[in-house]
């Protein structure tokens, strides 16, 4: 028995597919047209091809005085890849101490690191600037992922994961004379490798789509990240190079997109799975 | 929950806890702390130190009509958009989870807005609705329809509401999806049998079903709402016109760090810290039931 398209179902799809891809496209195509013509609204929805060369323009230059594109793109490539890496590398082994051993104040620890699950950036603007202050890490590279890796779901994440494998597992491991770094390396890791690429996504996304952190601690332009350069660039009222922006705005978006897509599977099933 | 086999050590595993241990002690608990104790103060007016004030500043808050307005704007903003995000995401999900041609390339193409920065669709709304620029803006205004959101403050509202949602869509549609194909398929078996078709076995059976993951989306979106899309209100419309768009984490970084009134923006952070606990106790109370069931 062969049904029938159902048609309703992809012209709603449809309908929400273009909903996003619309804008996307509409600000690709802007970036290969003339700048004036965009400001006279003129905007067409067909890209001229012949001027892609304005993304080497944008890469190599910037636009109206901010850094090179290159040089933000590089800024949040290390930002999300410091944030993403540093997050799963400390709570890789917090949440193994929690699991793994017993000694004083397990509990203790394990709720102090749970609690600032409740504490995001944004309800602690001002004294964490005091703060960044005090450690000299105003305007440092370090300074703007560091401080961010800190936080409770990766830790309740691999705890989860590291509870779920076999008690069997680590008995035969200890009896073929394996400690608890070499277990850790050969057998939690791994196991866990899943979860830990669904992670690297969702944190990877995280640190690249910071604003309000990097606006925070980093007031010094050669430490713009790409999303703050945009901001910026919108932010100048006259005389914008429309097609500059635009082209600035398709680069932001791409390497997040790529992340996302090319680790869907990985990163849907983790989403799913870890944040229940 | 505790495992039976486990390793021996006493210092190693404070090794293992410790990058984490300190990182929280110096950016979440000092913050934290200094926080509470700075709303506890004030700048005295010459600059020349500060002075206790005791709970002066949380009174002085709650007294403040343009605090209490802002209150009221984030709650409002926070709904809008949750319902919103939910609510469109709802419909994406249910049809991308019906058995038809070329789903799995629906559902990339829904996905991956996951991966824009709550500031970046700030940038592509302003290039669709802007009214000088955006197309659809210009096109508003050239129908006659009085279009301009950095000057009317309703539409400002309408605009930041919308291009939350639009961002927050995408992570949805992976929830429902997930929750959709939680439900057993014999449940959905049995309604068809008994003849309950479309909309009628969507509202009876399915809706229902999905209770948690609708509850667990709400708290996630509200969180979403009130704290993420600083950076989104930010470059669309700085808060403004006047105050129209100004919610709680603009006022505090409008008061903290631009005027900076460092006893009131305090105030102000611990009253969001109190805010984020009780948000999330909820949902912790309630997921507890969810992995449950």
């Amino acid at each position: 028995m062969r049904a029938r398209p159902d048609y309703l179902a992809h012209a709603v799809l449809c309908l929400g597919v273009a909903l996003f891809a619309l804008p996307v496209w509409l600000v690709f195509a802007g970036s290969t047209q003339d700048s004036n013509a965009i400001m006279r609204g003129e905007l067409s929805l067909v890209p001229d091809l012949s001027n892609l060369g304005v993304y080497a323009r944008v890469l190599a230059h910037g636009s109206m005085g901010t850094q090179p594109v290159w040089h933000m793109l590089m800024i949040s490539l290390g930002m999300a890849l410091g944030v993403a890496c540093g997050k799963i590398a400390i709570s890789v082994l917090s949440a193994y101490a929690v699991v793994f051993f017993r000694f004083p104040c397990r509990h203790a620890a394990f709720w102090l690191i749970f609690i600032t699950l409740m504490l995001p950036v944004e309800v602690r603007i001002m004294p964490t600037y005091a703060v960044m202050a005090d450690f000299r890490l105003i305007n440092t590279f370090t300074g703007l992922w560091l401080p961010l890796i800190a936080s409770a779901t990766a830790t309740l994440l691999f705890r989860q994961v590291f509870t779920a494998i076999p008690d069997e597992l680590v008995e035969a491991a200890r009896m073929d004379g394996a400690g608890p770094l070499r277990f850790l390396r050969d057998i939690a890791l791994p196991v866990s490798a899943a979860n830990i690429a669904a992670l690297f996504v969702i944190l990877f996304v995280l640190g690249w789509n910071q604003y309000l952190w990097p606006l925070l601690v980093a007031t010094n332009p050669d430490l713009d990240t790409i999303v703050i350069g945009i901001v910026k660039m919108i932010g100048v009222e006259t005389e914008t190079d429309w097609a500059a922006v635009m082209a600035t705005a398709v680069l932001a978006l791409l390497p997040p997109v790529v992340v996302v897509v090319a680790m869907q599977h990985w990163f849907v099933a983790g989403l799913t799975e870890g944040e229940k | 929950m505790d495992r039976r086999t486990v390793f021996d050590g006493r210092l190693l595993p404070w090794l293992l806890l410790l990058p984490q241990l300190l990182l929280t002690l110096l950016f979440f608990y000092w913050p934290a702390a200094e926080a509470v104790r700075a709303s506890l103060f004030t700048e005295d007016a010459f600059g020349q130190g500060s002075v206790f004030v005791g709970l002066d500043n949380f009174a002085a808050l709650f007294a403040d009509p343009l605090y209490l307005a802002s209150v009221l704007r984030t709650v409002v903003f926070c709904f809008a958009v949750s319902v919103l995000a939910m609510a469109v995401a709802l419909l994406l999900a249910v049809f991308a989870d019906r058995a038809i041609a070329g789903r799995l390339v629906y559902r990339t193409l829904l996905i991956w807005p996951y991966a824009i920065a709550p500031a970046m669709s700030a940038v592509l709304f302003l290039f669709v609705l802007n009214p000088r620029i955006g197309l659809f803006g210009r096109w508003l205004n050239r129908h006659g329809f009085d279009w301009d959101y950095t000057l009317n403050g309703s539409q400002a509202m309408g605009m930041v509401i919308a291009a939350a949602a639009w961002k927050q869509v995408s992570y949805n549609v992976i929830f429902f999806l997930a929750g959709l194909q939680s439900i057993p398929r014999s449940v959905i078996e049995a309604a068809r049998m008994d003849g309950a078709r479309g909309w009628r076995r969507f509202r009876t059976i399915t809706f229902p079903l999905l209770a948690p993951t609708t509850f667990f989306l709400l708290v996630v979106n509200i969180v979403y709402a009130a704290f993420d899309t600083f950076g989104l209100i930010y470059a669309l419309t700085q808060g403004g016109p006047g105050k129209d768009t100004e919610t709680l984490v603009i006022k505090v970084y409008r008061d903290g760090v631009i005027n900076q009134d460092i006893g009131s923006s305090s105030a102000q952070s611990v009253v969001l810290m109190l805010g984020v606990i009780v948000v999330t106790a909820l949902q912790f109370r309630f997921m507890g039931r969810r992995t449950a069931a």
